[in-house]
């Protein structure tokens, strides 16, 4: 028999449920748009280990909520020459409880697909007078966990068609590229492989429904563009930037890839 | 006579030229095996052992697991077990499964170790900068030929 040293992999029927009340939705059928190549999405939640799930089943044991909390603060503060906090104009977070699971997001008025990030420079900059923030720069992803915690449970439905089908189609055609000197894409390794080892890896489906996730590894919130941008450089490429049109487009994509599981960020992932 | 007289004499200059490898864009496959060592001699088995082990050299464990080397921690799945690999193969098909395998099976995930062009965005390494204009390739002609050779002990036995 086969005796390797493997990584310890997730039981498969593990529910979550947050703070023994937040049922969130980590399985389900694939959206319609999928249905040529999978029958089910699943969180990266259900790959990792029985103690990473763990630390995200109580906001006390998910250091992610602390960056929510910081959010929480940030919102409150005022930044910039306006003199005027995002809680000036929004109602609490509350109100922007439908953002995380509709984002990115076609915004009629700028004509193009904005992403909660440009959201949020955009306020910063025409209505708060402050300078726009890096793209998931530490307040950014604050502001972003703050966001996915109210929206926790709600379902990821993001729009794909209309004005937003072009950005759509660009996300998707990324998703399929073949990059780098190893030539790879995330096709390769999250829909043909997910559930296998790549090394010590548990490949997962390499759904964003749970970012900002808080990872063990680095011991902070990451955004989606910097996970993007460290699965390209993996594959020998030179990759994108965080914010770059291409990104913003692949976030589209992979996000509407998960439509129907629960927005669950900030998450807990190795 | 004189005809095979000239062809003895550019196998010759052949042979002298091998010595100075075969170049990536140089290979010549057929039905996706490379008949040739592209260094014109038998590579090393147990230095291909490590580089096929080694994270930082050809890194197969990532996605080939084998009983073979059991003792190196944490194989992949993504690919087959390569025990075996030496029986179900000739020596010049597991030449060209490494050299790029993309020639035998059409559209597999599993890299070209001997290839430098072609690419979409090619890195520099892991760097995620754009690639220097003479990328190397992932392993030179000598890593190749000692990977050949440790697969070929891999058989059933
Ligand atoms: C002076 C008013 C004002 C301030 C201050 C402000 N916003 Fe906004 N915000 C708006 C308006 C108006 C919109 C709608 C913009 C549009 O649709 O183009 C908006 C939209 C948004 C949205 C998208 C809402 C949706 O349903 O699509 C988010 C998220 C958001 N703001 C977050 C923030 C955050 C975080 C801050 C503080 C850093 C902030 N805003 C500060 C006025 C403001
Ligand atoms: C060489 C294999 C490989 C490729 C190619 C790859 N990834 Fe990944 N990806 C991984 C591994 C390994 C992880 C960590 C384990 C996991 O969650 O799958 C990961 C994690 C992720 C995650 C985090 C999932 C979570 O729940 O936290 C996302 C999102 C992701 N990848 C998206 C992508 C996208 C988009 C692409 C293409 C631009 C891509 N990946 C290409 C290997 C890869
Ligand atoms: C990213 C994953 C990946 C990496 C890295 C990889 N392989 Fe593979 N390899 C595969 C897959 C997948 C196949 C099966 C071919 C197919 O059907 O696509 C394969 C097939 C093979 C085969 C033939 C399979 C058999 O046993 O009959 C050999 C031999 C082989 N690989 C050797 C290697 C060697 C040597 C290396 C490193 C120098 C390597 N592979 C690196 C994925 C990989």
């Amino acid at each position: 028999a086969l005796t390797f040293a493997a990584p310890v992999v997730a039981d498969e029927d593990a529910e979550l449920v947050i703070n023994g009340d937040i049922e969130i939705v980590t399985k389900t059928a694939a959206p319609e748009h999928l249905s040529d190549v999978m029958d089910e999405i699943l969180s990266g939640w259900r790959f990792r280990s029985d103690e990473t799930q763990a630390m995200e089943m109580d906001d006390f044991d998910n250091p992610g909520m602390l960056g929510a909390e910081e959010g929480m603060a940030l919102f409150e503060a005022s930044w910039g020459s306006e003199g005027k906090a995002c809680a000036d104009c929004h109602d609490g977070p509350e109100s922007l409880s439908e953002v995380r699971a509709t984002y990115p997001k076609w915004n009629e008025g700028a004509g193009e697909v904005r992403t909660i990030q440009m959201q949020v420079n955009d306020c910063l900059t025409t209505k708060m007078g402050a300078d726009a923030e890096k793209y998931d720069s530490g307040k950014m992803l604050n502001l972003e966990a703050m966001l996915a915690s109210v929206a926790r449970g709600t379902p990821v439905n993001v729009t794909i068609d209309g004005p937003a089908a072009a950005t759509w189609e660009q996300g998707k055609e990324i998703y399929y590229t073949r990059y780098g000197q190893l030539e790879l894409s995330c096709a390769n390794c999250h829909e043909d492989n997910y559930g296998n080892l790549i090394r010590a890896d548990h490949l997962s489906q390499g759904q964003i429904n749970g970012f900002p996730t808080y990872r063990l590894k680095n011991a902070k919130l990451n955004g989606t563009h910097s996970r993007f941008k460290g699965c390209i450089r993996d594959t020998r490429a030179e990759t994108f930037s965080p914010g770059s049109p291409e990104f913003v487009a692949l976030e589209l994509y992979v996000a509407s890839r998960g439509n129907g599981l629960s927005v669950e960020g900030p998450s807990v992932r190795n | 006579m004189k005809r095979i007289a000239t062809t003895f004499a550019a196998l010759c200059l052949t042979a002298t030229a091998a010595t100075a490898e075969v170049a990536p864009t140089d290979v010549a496959f057929e039905d996706g095996a490379v008949a040739l060592s592209l260094t014109g001699s038998a590579g090393n088995a147990d230095e291909g052992r490590k580089i096929m082990t080694s994270k930082s050299s050809g890194n197969c464990v990532s996605c080939h697991s084998a009983d073979a080397y059991a003792d190196v921690p944490f194989h992949g799945e993504v690919g087959p077990i390569l025990d075996g690999a030496g029986s179900r193969w000739t020596q010049a098909e597991l030449r060209g499964l490494v050299v790029n395998p993309k020639m035998m099976f059409e559209g597999t995930v599993m890299p070209a170790f001997y290839k430098v062009d072609g690419y979409t965005r090619p890195g520099d390494a892991y760097t995620g900068k754009a690639a220097p204009a003479d990328l190397p390739p992932l392993l030179t002609a000598a890593q190749v030929e000692d990977v050949v050779a440790y697969l070929m002990t891999l058989t059933d036995e």
